[in-house]
């Protein structure tokens, strides 16, 4: 799970920031410092979320905050925007919408 | 009198350049910016910690990016700065805010958007897959975070940014499989009396090309995209095209980067109620403005990308005749020779624009030719043809009416992304010029806002 080699993104640069301890899916994931989450997932593995409108797996297109195609969500049902949201240790998220959270799609 | 309340919305070149000349004419402008630091996207900085020098980061550009931010730095202390604020909305004379899940709102006797551009795009089937990105994020992942978009990569579309991104991803350590053109090379010898206007950008254009090729790289020009394939769970995997001889040529990549060029965020303006033309060139709405910036809403100025597309160089001067046109507007002083020397570089920026919209042409035809099962608004997975149906069935020839039927330009991106294409399609369908199709009306919030945090907190308190 947290080998480079799985995930979709590749580093070129900025290595020895120091790491920061994160999870995905429930599974356990490490990412840099300074890494947007859209990255720090990205370095991971190959989708952020799936479309809801049954197209496949998404991974975020514009990186600058204006597809809103990188949404993910936290194990509590927060709405994230994963290429606008800095990792920080700790963050536990879901690449499915949690079922609460859907009255607030609307 | 009261102290005049000018904000500026965005913090990339015109908008810095903008507060730079309020302040120094001892203003002290509200700056509004979605970014958590300024510089906009051209001159986006990196995170703290990272090390890059400016140079590695923004090559020819170094010393712009670094007298852009050494400016900023300057100002802070003189601006009411607000970073990772969302201008969402504009009623009256009066812009509404989001900071974080606190709504607000400023009033404003003049207000610079400054709001910068997004990319233009045009649909090719299988652009929905994980996996394909924008121009500008391909760039994004390189500079802001120090990451390729893939293993491998596929640079398609058409403009300077196609060649200028491939060969910061090559310099940079990346595998650019091939950079593939829509635009054929001899629309580009045939422009050269309007892109040598700015010789030293034609150069270096030039100079990146053979770079490029030098390296090995593969670069084929007046290339008919066929389709980005790979698996839904997967996402990319091939890049299919055919090439300018005809010949249908299959490249493996992992990730796409897709582009022709930008498009105004004009999203503000429009719901400042400003008036928009049709530019025949480039088939597409701009915001009217004059040499200087004034929109046709008084007290509301333009400058920049969000305006017009005409770069980084461009904005700065822009940001610049902006802010004194405001100050000019307010009565006060403004040397007139310094408005004439600005406008004039302002004129060779867009001689160089005209020409570059000659060399890269916008592909429209491609939105004719694309399949019923092509997908063309990616956010909610709506295709060509029930685009068409719209169209065929429901007589919707207007863009909006269209939207209304279809859902195209409904979905989270707002129209961004599908809308200049959709546009398109419908002209072609209907057999109408593009420009009778209109273009999709901005609605407020020009973002999804995220209402819940905020109703979730007032019940707990």
């Amino acid at each position: 799970m947290t080998s480079n080699e799985s995930g979709r993104f590749r580093r070129l640069g900025e290595e020895g920031r120091s790491r920061l301890v994160f999870s995905i899916d429930g599974q356990p994931a490490e990412g840099c410092k300074g890494d947007s989450l859209l990255v720090a997932m990205l370095m991971q593995i190959r989708h952020l979320r799936s479309s809801e409108f049954g197209d496949g797996n998404r991974a975020g297109f514009c990186l600058m905050g204006a597809c809103q195609d990188c949404w993910v969500w936290t194990d509590t049902g927060e709405r994230l925007r994963a290429c606008t949201t800095p990792l920080a240790a700790g963050m536990r998220i879901a690449t499915k919408a949690p079922e609460q959270a859907w009255p607030s799609l609307a | 009198m009261a102290e005049p309340r000018i904000v500026i919305v965005g913090a990339g070149p015109a908008g810095v350049r903008a507060a730079e000349t309020l302040v120094a004419s001892g203003v002290r402008p509200i700056v509004i910016d979605e970014g958590g630091r300024d510089g906009g996207q051209i001159y986006r900085r990196q995170p703290e910690g990272f090390r890059r020098s400016y140079a590695s980061l923004y090559g020819s550009e170094a010393g712009r990016a670094e007298d852009m931010h050494r400016s900023f730095d300057a100002l802070r202390d003189r601006i009411d700065y607000r970073p990772e604020t969302l201008a969402w909305g504009i009623w009256e004379k009066q812009l509404h805010l989001l900071q974080g899940s606190r709504t607000s709102a400023v009033d404003f006797d003049a207000l610079i958007i400054a709001s910068g551009a997004t990319d233009r795009l045009m649909p090719v089937r299988g652009w929905n897959r994980a996996g394909v990105y924008s121009m500008g994020a391909a760039q994004i992942a390189l500079k802001s975070q120090a990451t390729a978009i893939g293993k491998r990569v596929v640079f398609m579309g058409s403009g300077p940014l196609l060649y200028l991104v491939a060969a910061q991803y090559s310099k940079a350590g990346a595998e650019v499989a091939a950079v593939l053109d829509t635009s054929p090379f001899h629309l580009r010898v045939k422009a050269l009396p309007q892109l040598i206007a700015r010789p030293d950008v034609l150069l270096k254009g030039l100079a990146l090309t053979l770079k490029l090729r030098r390296g090995g790289i593969e670069i084929q020009t007046g290339i008919t995209p066929v389709e980005i394939e790979g698996r839904p769970e997967i996402g990319v995997e091939t890049i299919r095209f055919r090439t300018s001889k005809g010949k249908v040529r299959t490249i493996a990549c992992d990730a796409v980067a897709l582009g022709y060029h930008l498009r105004p965020e004009a999203q503000l303006a429009d719901l400042a109620r400003c008036e928009f033309r049709f530019d025949a060139q480039t088939r597409q709405f701009f915001p009217v403005k004059d040499a200087d910036g004034r929109s046709s809403v008084a007290g509301v100025y333009l400058a920049g990308d969000g305006a017009l597309t005409l770069g980084a160089d461009a904005a700065e001067v822009a940001g610049r005749l902006a802010a004194l046109a405001v100050l000019s507007d307010l009565g006060r002083q403004v040397a007139g020779v310094q408005v004439a020397r600005l406008r004039r570089r302002l004129r060779i920026f867009e001689r160089f624009r005209r020409g570059i919209a000659a060399a890269f042409p916008w592909p429209a035809g491609a939105a004719a030719a694309l399949g019923e099962d092509t997908v063309v608004c990616r956010c909610e997975n709506i295709t060509a043809g029930e685009l068409r149906a719209a169209v065929s069935d429901n007589g919707a020839v207007e863009i909006n009416r269209a939207k209304a039927f279809s859902r195209v330009g409904m979905g989270r991106c707002q129209g961004r992304y599908c809308g200049h294409a959709a546009a398109e399609v419908i002209a072609a369908c209907a057999g109408v010029p593009v420009e009778a199709v209109g273009r999709i009306r901005a609605q407020a919030p020009v973002k999804p806002l995220i209402i819940g945090a905020e109703s979730d907190a007032e019940q707990a308190a």
